[in-house]
């Protein structure tokens, strides 16, 4: 049977790590959003050059697993720039995360942008806005609406993620997990009870999407 | 005063149309009609450069373009004094009516949002829509948000309105009122150009027809004398099908 009295006494020491995976979650996040932005209008406005060093970016980080360029982050590049010796395990894991997701992101949001209907761009032109002031008014803010639930996909999945920071050696959410259940061999427990806290921080976020995506979606019902 | 001199246009090695030559007086009407694929809307796309066209010269008031050189401050003064009223009304979805009409007095003009909100309203209330100020698009009739269109088209004070095939994707039941509203502006001497196959507005708004066929201006006149006394073999053949009776000419 579970112990649930162990289980019960963990719960407020996992919890005391939760503050850690959201700042990392949310940090990476928030620089995943500007870079995506930043790629995805490149990529549209087929920027020469920096298109194609856009497309070769999203390849690789599309390419090749989140497991792999953490790695590399912390302990393939400081063997190539050696002032990156310091580099900081939630160092590490906040840019690979940034990164990884960040091509994803740009592609959802390429498409967003793409998707909507070229007359309105025309009809921006038309009354002499020029493209930065069409992009910034007219095309980013419909396109932001579209590409919301599948940024907010990105977010849950990146909360997630962050457990993989634990094979840089953070403690975080997991990290502390793993350490509990060594002390206690009582693995089942802890890693069920972590389980449930992760899942229950995606279901609050699910319903913080829910209530965005109403917000969002004000402007377009019939 | 508007002209077009010259005006080219090539899609690749098809020529659209060559060496146009066009020009109207302030507070002059004009419609262009022809068969399909001829290169109407294409042309009112070159004269605000929404398409570069490949040679000529556009005259809107004392701006002059060489279309060849022309620079983005040439093209941005060129669009702000020649407004486009679209066949697909093309209303900014995340905008409402009022904000659809003010957003080039704000963004383009530099007026204060409180004077262009102003402004807005009142041609709200010219095109009949005072009600429908905080209304987002897709919550309007065809007939409505067209009817913004062309109240956005109005507030750029332009010099001439462009008006593309405005009521080619309305509902039959919208197309009166759109055209009500154009013929409003007819009254007010508002100068425009308009493609359109609605041949009975020709006849009572226009003060000249211009046909064109084959890639360039076949005729142009006042409409009784285009309409009743065509002098081009392609011209009456146009008009005789699309005068016919409905049926007959699809026989």
């Amino acid at each position: 049977m579970l112990n649930l009295e162990y289980m019960w006494g963990l719960l407020p020491v996992l919890l005391s790590y939760l503050p850690l995976t959201m700042q990392m979650a949310t940090i990476a996040m928030f620089f995943a959003l500007i870079l995506s932005c930043l790629l995805a209008v490149i990529r549209v406005s087929k920027v020469p050059v920096l298109n194609g060093l856009s497309l070769l970016f999203i390849s690789f980080f599309r390419g090749t697993p989140l497991l792999v360029q953490l790695f590399l982050f912390y302990y393939g590049l400081p063997q190539l720039i050696s002032s990156l010796i310091a580099i900081t395990g939630v160092t590490a894991a906040v840019l690979g995360l940034t990164l990884h997701f960040s091509a994803y992101m740009a592609e959802s949001i390429r498409a967003a942008i793409v998707g909507i209907d070229r007359s309105q761009t025309e009809a921006a032109l038309s009354i002499g806005m020029t493209q930065s002031q069409l992009m910034r008014r007219i095309i980013l803010p419909q396109a932001t609406r579209v590409a919301t639930p599948t940024l907010m996909n990105y977010f849950i999945d990146m909360i997630k993620a962050t457990s993989l920071a634990f094979t840089l050696g953070v403690t975080e959410l997991m990290g502390a997990t793993q350490k509990e259940a060594a002390g206690s061999f009582l693995y089942l427990e802890a890693f069920l009870l972590v389980a449930l806290i992760y899942w229950a921080m995606v279901e609050v976020l699910s319903w913080g999407q829910r209530r965005l995506e109403i917000y969002l979606n004000k402007a377009y019902q019939r | 005063m508007i002209s077009l001199q010259g005006i080219t246009k090539r899609f690749g090695d098809h020529t659209v149309f060559s060496d146009i030559d066009l020009s109207l007086s302030q507070g002059e009407i004009i419609v262009v009609i022809g068969p399909s694929g001829t290169g109407k809307s294409t042309l009112l796309r070159c004269i605000n450069f929404l398409e570069k066209p490949d040679a000529g010269r556009l005259q809107v008031g004392d701006l002059r373009v060489d279309t060849q050189h022309a620079s983005r401050a040439d093209i941005l003064a060129l669009r702000r004094r020649t407004a486009f009223v679209f066949q697909n009304y093309g209303l900014f979805a995340n905008k409402t009516a009022l904000e659809n009409i003010s957003e080039g007095m704000i963004v383009v003009d530099k007026l204060p949002k409180a004077k262009a909100h102003a402004r807005a309203r009142e041609i709200l209330e010219r095109i009949g829509l005072a009600e429908k100020a905080d209304a987002y698009p897709a919550s309007l009739s065809g007939g409505q948000q067209q009817r913004v269109g062309i109240g956005r088209a109005m507030a750029a004070n332009a010099d001439v309105i462009l008006f593309d095939e405005p009521t080619s994707s309305l509902d039959p039941q919208w197309v009166e009122e759109v055209l009500g509203l154009m013929k409003q502006l007819a009254v007010e001497r508002q100068t425009m150009i308009v493609v359109t196959h609605e041949m009975q507005f020709a006849r009572e708004v226009a003060d000249r027809v211009v046909f064109m066929d084959d890639g360039g201006i076949v005729e142009q006149a006042p409409p009784e004398a285009l309409f009743t006394a065509p002098k081009d073999e392609r011209t009456r053949h146009f008009l005789r099908k699309i005068l016919a009776p409905k049926g007959q000419s699809e026989l």
